[in-house]
This record gives C-alpha cells, sequence and structure tokens, in this order.
C-alpha cells in the first residue's frame, strides 16, 4: 500500500532529553560568547547551543560531517534556524570549546548570535531559479567573505538583517530587512510570439499585468498580445503565467539595494525596507560593487547609530536626507515612489532634518 | 557523456572565510553527475550573466499537485545530465530540529534519487531536495515516506506551515508554536498536497513580538505570541544586571516606545494599561522581565512578497485568541477565510491583495469578525463612506 500524506515527522522525537524535561520551562537564556547561547530552565537545567554559519545550500557529503559533529559533540541533536544557520545543541559545557575549534577547523564560523550580522537568508539565483535576474549563492558569499567579522563578534549597535531575493517574487521576503539586495529586470518581456499560443492562455496573460500594460492585438495571424513598454515596470508576473515572455537579460538585469526594514516589534514597529540604490550591475563572480555599497552601509550604520538602534531606527532618527549625505548615495527619480499610494510616502510637513 | 567542464569564475568563490556553495557543489559532484552539470550550467550563467533554467514544467509524484518543482535547462545539449533537474520540497519537522539518524536517511535518499544536493532549508521552511529526473520522483517519494517524512507545499496551496524555535528553547514564547505548527499542519494535508486555491497561502507561528520566523512580513495568517497581563519582574535579578554595568535609563526605559518604564536608580516601574507589548524591555533584561502569564496570540492577516501589487505586512485580524489543542477556533477562523478566498479571490491573488479589493470591513463581515479598534491604527480619514442600504419614505 503506497503511503501518502503523512505528514512530517514529530518534532518530539528529535528534541534532546534535556529539552523534553524543561519543554516550556525555560527561565532566562544568555549570550556568554558571539554563537554560544546558554538557556536557563526553571529546573536549574542549562541547554548550551553552537550556532554556525553555512552556505545554504549543502551536498550530502557535508550535511554527513555535520551530522559526525553532532553525534561526537552533541548526542546526535542539532537543529536549523530560519536565516540557514546550524545549531549543535549540548548539555556539557567542556564539550563547547572542542566543537567550536572543530568546526572552525571545517571552515564554518561560529556566530550570528546578539548584536551581530546574521546569515544572509537568500534564494536560488541562477543555481535553480527561471526568473532569476541575478544570483544569490556568489553574492552571499563575496558579501559575507568581506563581513564575516561581524558574524563572528557583536560589536554593531544592533542587529542587522540582510536578505537576497534574485527578483521581484521574493522567495526570500526580503522586502523587511535592515539591507535587502534585490535582483531586478529592465527591459519589458521579450515576447516569442511562435511560442505564445502553444504555451499560453491570452486573458490571463493579459490580467496577469499590474499595470494593464498587456493588451490583447494579432500577429502573423494568430491571436496574441503586446506590451505597452512605457507601462511595464519589469514584476515577472506575466512571465509566470506565460513562459514565452522571458525578462532575463544580461545587459539590464542587476542589483538594486533596499534598507530599515525589520520584522521584529522590538521598539519601533515592523517596517518596509525603502530604496537607497536602484540599480548595480552584475559582474559575476565577486559582484565588486555590491559587496562595496552594502559594505559602506554597514560601515556608516555602524559608526553612528546608537546602542540597540537598528538601520531604520537610525535613519528614521537622523532623517533620510542626512542618510544619502552621510552615505554618499545620490538620490534620484527612482527613489521617488509611483506606484499604489505613492503618495502616502511624500513629505506633508515641513519637519525637514539635518 | 560527462559534463565535467573547467569553471574558473567559480573556483573564485572557493577562496575567501565564507563557506562556500562552490565546494558544496563540487564536493556533491564527486558521486552525482547532476552535481558536476549543475556547475557547469552556474559557471555558464556567470560567464553570460543570465540564468539557464526554463519556466515551469508540470511534474510531480502521482495524487499529488504540490511538492515537486518542474525545472528544464535551456542548454540541455550542453548538459545533458541537467537536462532535467527537478526539485522536491520536503516537509520540515516544526522548529527544524533534527536526530543525526534522520537527517541522513534523508541524505541517503537523495543521493540514490537525485543530485544530492540541498537547501537546508528553504525560505518557506521545507528540506528542498535540489534537482533530479522525472523518472526519479516516485521513488524518491516512497523512500521518503517509508522514512517518515512527506512532501511540503508548491503552487496554489496552503503553504508548509513552519515556527520558531518557541518552547523548545525559547523562555519568551507565549504558546507552543511547535505544537500547532505540527497540528495544522496535519489538519491541512490535503489543502497543502492538493492546489485548491486561488494562490499560494501561508502560515507561519511566532511565540513573541520578536517575530524570528517573519510571520508579519511573509506569512497570509500570522500567528504571533503576545500577553494580555502585566510584565513580571523579578527585582533580585534586575539589581544583578544595574550590579553588571546595565544601563536602565538609557538602555531600557528611553527606548520604551510608549514611555511606559520609569526607573528611579532602585525600583522599575511599569504602566502596564500603557503597554505595547514591543519585547524591547525584556529583550534587554532576559533574567529579570518576562512575558506575563496569560498568554495567547495576535492574528493578522495578509503579508506578502510584491507579486502581484506590492508587497504588504500582515495586519491584525484578532488582537488576542488563546492557542490551545484542539486550536478549534483558530481552524475554523482559517476554514472560513480559505472557503471565502476560494470562491471569490482571483487566479493569482493573495489573501491580502483580495482583503484590499472587496475591503476589510466587508471582508470581516463575510467570515464574520467584529470589528474592533485594534485593526486600524486609525479609523477612516476619507469622507466617502459606503452603505449598501438606505431607507425610503414609506408611501402614505
Amino acid at each position: 500500500m503506497r503511503k501518502t500524506d503523512i505528514g512530517p515527522p514529530h518534532y518530539g522525537q528529535f528534541l534532546p532529553p534535556v529539552i523534553q524535561a524543561n519543554y516550556g520551562k525555560w527561565r532566562y537564556h544568555e549570550i556568554p560568547r558571539p554563537g554560544v547561547l546558554v538557556h536557563v530552565a526553571e529546573s536549574g537545567d542549562r541547554l548550551y547551543t553552537v550556532r554556525a554559519g553555512s552556505p545554504r545550500l549543502l551536498s550530502v557529503q557535508t550535511i554527513r560531517e555535520i551530522c559526525d559533529l553532532a553525534d561526537t559533540y552533541c548526542d546526535g541533536y542539532l537543529r536549523f534556524t530560519s536565516r540557514h544557520n546550524i545549531e549543535f545543541l549540548l548539555t556539557d559545557p567542556a564539550k563547547i570549546e572542542p566543537l567550536v575549534a572543530d568546526l572552525a577547523a571545517r571552515g564554518f564560523p561560529v556566530g550570528g548570535t546578539g548584536h551581530s550580522i546574521s546569515n544572509i537568508v537568500h534564494t536560488q539565483g541562477w543555481i535553480h531559479c527561471h526568473s532569476a535576474a541575478t544570483d544569490a549563492s556568489g553574492i552571499v558569499k563575496a558579501l559575507m567573505d568581506e563581513l564575516v567579522g561581524h558574524f563572528t563578534t557583536m560589536a554593531l549597535p544592533g542587529k542587522l538583517r540582510v536578505a537576497l531575493a534574485c527578483c521581484v517574487n521574493m522567495c526570500g521576503a526580503v522586502h523587511c530587512s535592515d539591507i535587502a539586495i534585490l535582483g531586478i529586470h529592465r527591459r519589458p518581456p521579450k515576447i516569442n510570439q511562435e511560442r505564445l499560443p502553444k504555451v499560453c492562455e491570452l486573458p490571463t496573460v493579459v490580467a496577469s499585468c499590474p499595470t494593464a500594460a498587456i493588451r490583447p492585438t494579432r500577429k502573423d495571424g494568430h491571436d496574441s498580445v503586446e506590451v505597452a513598454e512605457e507601462l511595464c515596470m519589469f514584476c515577472g508576473n506575466c512571465f509566470t503565467v506565460c513562459p514565452a515572455m522571458p525578462l532575463n537579460d544580461a545587459l539590464n538585469d542587476g542589483v538594486s539595494i533596499w534598507v530599515g526594514g525589520k520584522v521584529s516589534n522590538a521598539r519601533s514597529e515592523p517596517a518596509f525596507s525603502k530604496l537607497a540604490i536602484p540599480f548595480l550591475p552584475n559582474n559575476p563572480p565577486r559582484w565588486p560593487e555590491v559587496v562595496e555599497a552594502v559594505t559602506r552601509l554597514v560601515d556608516v550604520w555602524a559608526a553612528n547609530a546608537r546602542h540597540y538602534e537598528r538601520m531604520g531606527e537610525w535613519i528614521e532618527r537622523i532623517g533620510w536626507p542626512r542618510f544619502f549625505r552621510m552615505t554618499g548615495i545620490e538620490f534620484t527619480k527612482q527613489h521617488i515612489d509611483d506606484f499604489r499610494h505613492a503618495e502616502t510616502t511624500f513629505k506633508r510637513s515641513v519637519h525637514l532634518k539635518g | 557523456m560527462s559534463d565535467k567542464k573547467p569553471t574558473p569564475k567559480l573556483d573564485e568563490l572557493e577562496t575567501g572565510p565564507w563557506p562556500s556553495f562552490v565546494r558544496e557543489m563540487k564536493r556533491a559532484a564527486e558521486t552525482s553527475p547532476m552535481a558536476e552539470g549543475l556547475l557547469g550550467v552556474v559557471e555558464l550563467s556567470y560567464e553570460d550573466r543570465v540564468g539557464h533554467w526554463k519556466h515551469g514544467g508540470v511534474v510531480g509524484v502521482r495524487g499529488y499537485g504540490a511538492g515537486v518543482i518542474g525545472r528544464y535547462s535551456d542548454v540541455p545539449e550542453q548538459f545533458p545530465d541537467v537536462a532535467q533537474f527537478h526539485t522536491m520540497r520536503v516537509n520540515h519537522p516544526a522548529g527544524w530540529f533534527y536526530k543525526t539518524d534522520a537527517l541522513r536517511k534523508i541524505c541517503d535518499i537523495w543521493e540514490r534519487h537525485g543530485s544530492g544536493l540541498t537547501n537546508l532549508h528553504g525560505a518557506t521552511g521545507d528540506v528542498i531536495l535540489l534537482g533530479t529526473k522525472t523518472e526519479e520522483l516516485e521513488p524518491a517519494f516512497e523512500e521518503l515516506t517509508e522514512n517518515g517524512f512527506d512532501l511540503g507545499g508548491s503552487g496554489s496551496v496552503i503553504r508548509t506551515p513552519s515556527c520558531c524555535v518557541g518552547p523548545a528553547r525559547c523562555e519568551w514564547a507565549c504558546f507552543d508554536t511547535l505544537a500547532l505548527t505540527y497540528d495544522l499542519t496535519r489538519h491541512f494535508q490535503d489543502e497543502i498536497h492538493r492546489p485548491s486555491l486561488p494562490y499560494k497561502f501561508k502560515i507561519k507561528a511566532s511565540g513573541c513580538p520578536n517575530d524570528c520566523v517573519a510571520a508579519i512580513a511573509r506569512a497570509d495568517l500570522s500567528v504571533i505570541g503576545t500577553w494580555r497581563d502585566a510584565i513580571e519582574v523579578d527585582e533580585a535579578a534586575l539589581a544583578d544586571y544595574v550590579r553588571a554595568g546595565v544601563d536602565v535609563r538609557r538602555d531600557v526605559c528611553d527606548l520604551c516606545p510608549s514611555r511606559c518604564l520609569t526607573w528611579d536608580d532602585k525600583t522599575l516601574t511599569i504602566d502596564n494599561a500603557a503597554c505595547a507589548r514591543c519585547m524591547h524591555c525584556i529583550n534587554v533584561l532576559p533574567k529579570a522581565l518576562r512575558p506575563g502569564r496569560e498568554r495567547g496570540a495576535c492574528l493578522l492577516i495578509g503579508g506578502k512578497a510584491p507579486i502581484v501589487s506590492g508587497a504588504m505586512l500582515s495586519s491584525v485580524l484578532v488582537p488576542f485568541m488563546k492557542i490551545e489543542p484542539p486550536y478549534t477556533e483558530l481552524k475554523e477562523l482559517i476554514g472560513k477565510i480559505l472557503e471565502l478566498w476560494a470562491d471569490e479571490g482571483k487566479n493569482r491573488e493573495r489573501v491580502g491583495e483580495f482583503i484590499q479589493r472587496v475591503g476589510l470591513g466587508s471582508f470581516l463581515e463575510a467570515i464574520g469578525l467584529e470589528p474592533r479598534p485594534e485593526m486600524v491604527k486609525h479609523p477612516r480619514e476619507n469622507p466617502y463612506v459606503f452603505y449598501e442600504e438606505y431607507f425610503e419614505e414609506e408611501p402614505k
């Protein structure tokens, strides 16, 4: 009999005994050193967590190596975080030092706790996605090579959450990050007139466009669509419903940088990221323009923000005009919103800072 | 014919201190021709600066309409081993906890049936098994279910629910995020595996307002823990923090968004009626302060990324609900929302966009919820008010 719809394995069987004994009865936690947490239960039991960065894309060989570490130091118990970090769960504090040393020897940095940059949430990019305007893993690798010092220490003013999505589908939901790196297309879809009637349903294609740029027409004796190019904002929704309308384009695809978003409710309310840099070119393998721009943003924030102040809270305090001056980023027409509810983002007072 | 080709550009990303995804592809390529082919395809993308994966393709396992993403290369003649490179989404255990024997089983299955490459984890939460051929899907699925793993969601379904670490390891969890996630996932298996909705529907559970799984930004239904009574204060632990040099006035009181904390160098006074339950003071002083005892969750609705009509944050739907098994109230509410949106929503219209179109007031009426002042930042400013009915003078 073929098994279906069994659902996920019950998490209970994967919880180490110390968690089973103290589930829901944790008292407080501390961060004795970057990348290491200790959670103390009402009972006095202590659970240690060692957090290590991963490249998200993992081979089965490396997962087995991680399993070997968990078997050696943690009785085989481990977990992953929502930001692709690996967490080793220990009860014996004497094993922390050897585990950290073992991780270092194998090239896994330990950190990502407290006021640090955590691992960069990212999408598939050119490794696996059909609508990617940029790569994901490559930019993250190049950037984290530069920022790893902020992962392994906790000297930043507050938490720094960086995320990358390779197109506006935002599978990584980067729209609420301190710094968001977003792949964008800048050329309207190229219609494959021969393929379109075979693979696309025309009313669906027309309805898919949020700005009504796609209109029915006749082409070479068959029903088809045309694109009013001046209305196209390159969202790719038409491509998702109609593969004969690709947007990928080496000359026009690239990266935009967004700042000041957050999801946590701590202090300020959750907020969207706002546009900082409209476009940077794809320049593999190390995307020097993107790495330089993000590093500069981190440096300026780190040097000027107050204790606990996240990127968006800092900008809110100093004002956007001063943010653009301090970072040396040029303010352009693209920075002014012109989509839905755009006018709610216009400045409607003379409370002008800086 | 082997796909092995030189990869000079990718090789540059093997250097440097951060763990390299290129090393992962090369490790997998030691035993998998598919992983070798992937190296070639990505190197080609690095040369010509576009992706080389074709759009779509309907593939799956028998009886399911979700859980597998079809993927085909647009350069199959150059890289025949990755001409097909489908992804399987595997429903993760709540909280992403594992025992190594379970992870090793997944590794063995994926070594036999796929490229040996994975994502731990994808952004929705699933284990992503990256790259296989159509004929391997059914055998892989069979071995996964034999070993206790099922597929997650893709397409127009309830997507794999996910949650923060919750009471398993966090002192701030205001409800059992893992138990709820597991229960909802089991309850909605059919809606996860078989597309029947206008578009995707994501459910995420965070145990406190810190929202470690970004539910408010990423979930159509965000379940975020909160409390209704007073923050608990441990005076002795607070004194320890002060002795250790924590500046309570500067780092706690002055940063409180509702200014409900006062510190007179000895005593912390909290005006709990004014507290916004933001977590800042508790985050700074985890030993001394904790969420109150009357705990539950705030339900929010409509969060999403930009596609189609722009990004949205979830907004308050139910200010406070007790979250306890068997979760009947929550399940009934989700059922009503899905039924309405499935009937009235347009193709590729997320529930947040649907609410924008019909109005939150009408939406509430349709699912049988009373309007509450907590749902808005402030009442309406514009005077164009819709009324569905009006009075007529009775004829004399």
